[in-house]
């Protein structure tokens, strides 16, 4: 990126820069500075909080009940981000190189559901697996099953929604570095004498790392902290991270606790970013 | 661009059948993306109370949502919180892509990820954190802390989106500007604005979205009556399947489209002069 001809600070860049700085310092840092401090306060019986140095919160995370909620949420994301990239590497691929004059069309069709609410994409999936919905009527029509059996409020259903809800998220970054792919890498290495095969797996895949890495990162953060879909597809049977944190601002009202744990959650997804962003640059990760 | 095509006959042959899988699966996927949102649109307009089994065509649930004043109030706060936010976001979003792609300083770094740490930070933890912040400070939970978090969020997209606009473009314009004579003001103006302009609208529109759709972190900084979209949709799922709610995801899907092939159309277009 060129850079322009301003070096050090002056009265027009404190100009440009000032706004940005005040309101992501006072409504973006320093709430996460004091849920940070919250995080090693005690939390009173009424709900108040007594700051100090208090590891007991994030002790409390490894008790095995929460230590299931994190784990559970860990491998309900990872199978999420798996899943959406097992379909939407082939339809991505698709666009990208067999799309032809359809490419804008197709693309608009992957963007309507990445731009609709999340909430209608997860009612839908409401409707389709409830007790008498869509899929039980069809398990009973192709006789799988005899009667209704129980399709939501179950993990699988979670896990479904959110392959649902996340799958866009996916396909738009790996089509942006697919579409960029130089076809005549790949006439070489057929030409080399490689299989479909062999060039998909040496070439093709390996050139395609930036939007797997962006794609796989939109997809695990936001599901990793999600918290409407397991509360509308998964009810009481399937709490996640993101379910326990609501719970303990909204309804135990246990600050300092939820505090602990949205910190932690943060900073392992920030972790995992870094890590990943290390390798590929965040320049790469602008372009979605 | 040619296809070409340098492969034997032989070749060709033995490509079809991973083409035809191809095709196939990316049919499938489409079909996934689609059957849902169809079926949801098609009980909308189902005669009975049901969203499972058809009984025939009406309109009665669009004539319902009409007449729900909770959801029109839903509608006019959403609307209210998305320009505001969104006006606000951009014009500071603009100016910090102008600062970071223009200027070199001490703490470019840290403004640049803060910036990104804003895009990738969890919707719950940015919620959660503003409200206990907005509790900690005495600040009554409305639209107005709707707003504040929207824009907050809504920085940082606009940034990169205005960036990336700025970044690819050709200064030796701007210089033009000012060895002409014109100070910062007018060359920003006169030379930069409209040169950018695509990529602010780009910009605006994502934040307008971002807004609109927001739930996660609505839903912790708002209060007493300052029900979004959003929010309002979720009580109502919570409160029961209703094909009030299918008349309702039904409009908010076909203004989706709209925006979006109004949108690719005057994006694609601009590109393409």
């Amino acid at each position: 990126m060129r850079e322009g001809k301003g070096k050090g600070w002056s009265l027009g860049l404190a100009g440009l820069l000032g706004p940005a700085a005040l309101w992501l310092g006072i409504f973006f840092l320093v709430p996460l500075a004091l849920i940070l401090a919250y995080s090693f306060g005690t939390s009173g019986i009424y709900g108040g909080i007594t700051l100090g140095f208090n590891p007991g919160n994030y002790l409390k995370v490894f008790d095995p009940l929460y230590l299931e909620i994190t784990l559970r949420t860990l491998v309900i994301a990872t199978l999420n981000t798996l899943i959406c990239l097992a379909l939407g590497y082939p339809l991505a691929y698709f666009i990208a190189l067999r799309g032809g004059r359809w490419k804008n069309a197709l693309l608009i069709l992957v963007m309507v559901p990445f731009w609709t609410s999340l909430l209608i994409r997860a009612y839908a999936w409401v409707v389709i697996l409830s007790g008498n919905g869509l899929a039980n009527r069809a398990l009973q029509f192709l006789g799988i099953t005899d009667g209704p059996i129980s399709l939501i409020f179950t993990p699988q259903a979670v896990l479904m929604g959110m392959v649902y809800s996340y799958l866009p998220f996916m396909i738009l970054p790996l089509y942006a570095t697919l579409e960029k792919f130089d076809v005549s890498l790949k006439e070489a290495a057929k030409d080399l004498g490689a299989s479909r095969w062999h060039t998909f797996w040496r070439v093709t895949f390996p050139l395609s790392m930036p939007g797997v890495i962006a794609g796989s990162i939109l997809v695990f953060i936001p599901s990793a902290g999600e918290f409407v879909i397991p509360n509308l597809l998964g009810g009481s049977q399937t709490v996640l991270l993101g379910n326990l944190i609501q719970q303990q601002f909204l309804n135990a009202r246990d600050w300092a606790f939820g505090s602990a744990l949205a910190m932690m959650l943060a900073v392992m997804l920030i972790g995992a970013i870094m890590f990943y962003v290390r390798r590929i640059g965040t320049d790469k990760l602008g372009g979605i | 661009m040619a296809a070409k095509s340098g492969a034997g006959p032989l070749q060709k042959g033995m490509g079809k059948l991973p083409d035809r899988a191809l095709l196939l699966m990316a049919g499938l996927i489409y079909l996934f993306l689609y059957a849902p949102i169809l079926v949801l649109m098609v009980f909308s307009f189902n005669s009975s109370r049901s969203t499972r089994v058809w009984e025939g065509f009406s309109t009665q649930w669009y004539a319902a949502l009409l007449r729900d004043q909770s959801v029109l109030d839903a509608l006019y706060n959403s609307l209210v919180v998305g320009v505001t936010s969104t006006i606000i976001a951009t014009i500071i979003g603009t100016l910090t892509a102008m600062a970071l792609t223009r200027h070199r300083f001490r703490g470019h770094g840290v403004a640049d990820s803060t910036i990104y740490a804003a895009t990738v930070m969890p919707e719950i933890v940015v919620g959660v954190s503003l409200l206990v912040f907005f509790v900690a400070v005495g600040i009554g939970l409305g639209l107005t802390t709707i707003i504040i978090a929207h824009v907050a969020f809504n920085i940082s997209f606009v940034t990169i989106v205005v960036r990336a606009r700025l970044s690819g473009m050709d200064q030796s314009i701007e210089e033009a500007a000012r060895d002409l004579g014109a100070n910062p003001l007018q060359t920003f103006l006169r030379v930069t604005l409209p040169l950018i302009l695509p990529g602010v609208m780009a910009g605006a529109l994502l934040a307008f979205t971002l807004s609109f759709d927001d739930f996660v972190i609505t839903f912790f900084v708002s209060g007493v009556g300052s029900s979004t979209l959003p929010l309002k949709i979720y009580s109502m799922i919570k409160f029961g399947v209703s094909p009030v709610i299918n008349a309702l995801s039904t409009v908010i899907l076909v203004a989706t489209m709209i925006l979006i092939f109004g949108g690719s159309r005057f994006f694609m277009g601009k590109e393409d002069a």
